[in-house]
């Protein structure tokens, strides 16, 4: 010890040359160059933007002005079409689910097949399907909208919901399963007293997701043919998008109400995901 | 005899008549043609080395596993036979496990009412009696609100415990229930073992604590590569074993440092 401590330097003496830039000191000058170079982008941005040219078609009061009466319908349209997906979507996928978790094989492969088919088409392919394929391939006409739309969007949507299930369901510890039967239970009890109140509060979350990706998708509709008192937010924004001037302003006013959706449901996953985790935690 | 008792054990038999059991997973025979019987009141530990398949046993006497060979019989129903009801056994057979297997998203009470009102069909009340006085038989009538995850490993079995006595089961199956403990928390969970074996539970218990098994054991079993390799009473399989295997076993869960 003694002899080590005459050529180590002392605690506390480090070289001159190293102690000029503590770590502290050179992590506020790394953040504070970060804000500088955000300053200078933006204000590189705004001296390019035109800013007369924004305001007329981008944020036109006149254009915007001109769509609202048709909104409220649409928004609506928008609200049940993604509701209507979202119901076919949990029921197909809760049945996906349960096959992939089947002890019958063929059941698995079934489901695994479904599933990886919708999740690797673009969504858009299943909506025009849903318009052309299916009346000419089965000879049936589906008459309501919101039922196409409702199959179609289901139909995807109900691939990724089958996953977000399965590990949910699949999250839930095998030993509390075992436990349950060795009371004497029996396998569908257990299933809904011990496995799917856990597996639901598991999958809450990622699920207010799978919700806003229907959302989105539901711009999608306008591709089965609607008539105008279905047209949803993206439809009656490309028409207006068409017929008035005020530039882009139609699609910031949609962009706006898809927000308006979305926005709270994201809030609401987080919110969530961030109170099973503390439960488990706890 | 065909009809599970409902109350008490009718049997004049024993408790568990366990005879040429075999078990594979697979192509791997895990257990090779056991024989074990288990009277009422008896207290049997099982010992062994770790893979000799202990739980597998323990697991295939209320059919958590499925045998493929041999017959095993509960309370004098032969479980083994395809047309049993094994739910209804189960309810008279209590099972403890390793990681507590609480049910998480109950409360204490809960775990121990969900199971005698859904199965026993006991009424809110009833059930919710008979739990609180099991939970203060383990010494936790204060914590039914909790949730289990607010409780240390140990009151967590102990809630198990208190679980699986709410069913008034006839027989009693423990799978190493202190080996997931903090060392501290052991003796409060073997204390509750051992009142129990006290007022006269059948239990079989796959275990680690060769003192336990020495103290509360009427008889020990020691199991190695999937058969009873010795099965007297405690003190001499412990004490005096007979077998080379079980003095080899012995001496390095009793001396592991070799002294
Ligand atoms: N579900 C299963 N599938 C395949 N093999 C299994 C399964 N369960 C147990 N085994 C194997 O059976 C053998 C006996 O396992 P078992 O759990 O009964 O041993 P054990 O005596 O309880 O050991 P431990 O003291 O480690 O708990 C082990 O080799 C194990 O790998
Ligand atoms: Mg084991």
């Amino acid at each position: 010890m003694a002899a080590t401590s005459t050529t180590a330097p002392a605690p506390g003496t480090l070289p001159a040359s190293r102690r000029r830039w503590s770590p502290r000191k050179r992590a506020r000058a790394f953040r504070a160059a970060q804000y500088g170079l955000l300053v200078l982008v933006l204000a590189a941005v705004a001296a390019a933007v035109d800013w007369e040219n924004v305001g007329t078609n981008f944020f036109n009061v006149e254009a915007a002005r001109a769509m609202l009466p048709q909104l409220p319908t649409a928004f609506r349209n928008t609200l049940t079409y993604t509701v209507a997906g979202f119901a076919v979507g949990l029921s197909l996928g809760t049945v996906l689910a349960l096959m992939r978790l089947s002890a019958v094989g063929l059941y698995r492969w079934i489901a695994t097949v479904y599933i990886e088919f919708f999740r690797g088409i673009p969504a858009l392919l299943v909506v025009i399907s849903f318009g052309y394929a299916v009346p000419i391939a089965f000879g049936v006409n589906i008459g309501s909208v919101t039922t196409k739309a409702a199959l179609a969007l289901g139909l995807v949507s109900a691939a990724y919901i089958a996953e977000t299930l399965r590990a949910g369901i699949q999250a839930v510890p095998r030993g509390q399963v075992e436990a349950a039967r060795s009371l004497g239970m029996s396998h569908g009890r257990t299933l809904r007293t011990v496995v799917v109140p856990q597996a639901f509060r598991i999958v809450l979350p990622p699920m207010t997701n799978e919700f806003i990706l229907l959302t989105k998708d539901t711009s999608l509709v306008f591709l089965l043919g609607l008539a105008v008192s279905q047209y949803d937010l993206t439809k009656i924004g490309r028409d207006a998008l068409n017929s008035a001037a005020g530039g882009l302003t139609p699609l910031f006013l949609i962009g706006a109400c898809y927000l308006l959706i979305t926005l709270p449901l994201g809030q609401l996953a987080r919110y969530l995901e961030k109170r099973t985790g503390a439960r488990s935690r706890s | 005899m065909t009809t599970p008792a409902t109350t008490t054990p009718a049997t004049t038999g024993p408790v568990v008549r366990i005879a040429g059991l075999r078990k594979a997973f697979g192509e791997r025979e895990v257990l090779t043609g056991i024989d074990l019987d288990v009277h009422a009141g008896e207290v049997v530990c099982v010992i062994g080395p770790s893979g000799s398949g202990k739980s597998t046993l323990l697991r295939c006497v209320n059919l958590l596993e499925q045998p493929t060979g041999g017959t095993v019989e509960v309370l004098g129903v032969e479980v083994t036979d395809p047309d049993v009801d094994i739910d209804r056994v189960r309810t008279h057979v209590g099972m403890v496990f390793q990681q507590f297997n609480l049910f998480a998203h109950r409360t204490v009470l809960d775990n121990c009412t969900i199971a005698q009102r859904q199965v026993l069909k006991r009424s809110r009340d009833e059930a919710e009696r008979i739990a609180r006085a099991n939970l203060a038989r383990v010494g936790l009538a204060d914590r039914a609100d909790a949730h289990p995850g607010q409780l240390s490993g140990g009151q967590q079995q102990r809630v198990a415990i208190a679980r699986a006595l709410s069913m008034d089961p006839q027989l009693m199956l423990f799978d190493e229930p202190t080996s997931a403990l903090d060392p501290e928390l052991v003796g409060d969970v073997l204390a509750v073992m051992r009142d129990l074996a006290d007022a006269g539970m059948t239990m079989i218990v796959v275990t680690h604590e060769m003192a336990f098994a020495r103290d509360v054991g009427d008889r020990v079993v020691f199991m190695d590569g999937g058969v009873v390799v010795e099965d007297g009473p405690a003190d001499q399989v412990i004490g005096a074993p007979r077998e080379e295997r079980t003095q080899a076993f012995l001496q390095r869960v009793l001396h592991p440092t070799g002294a």
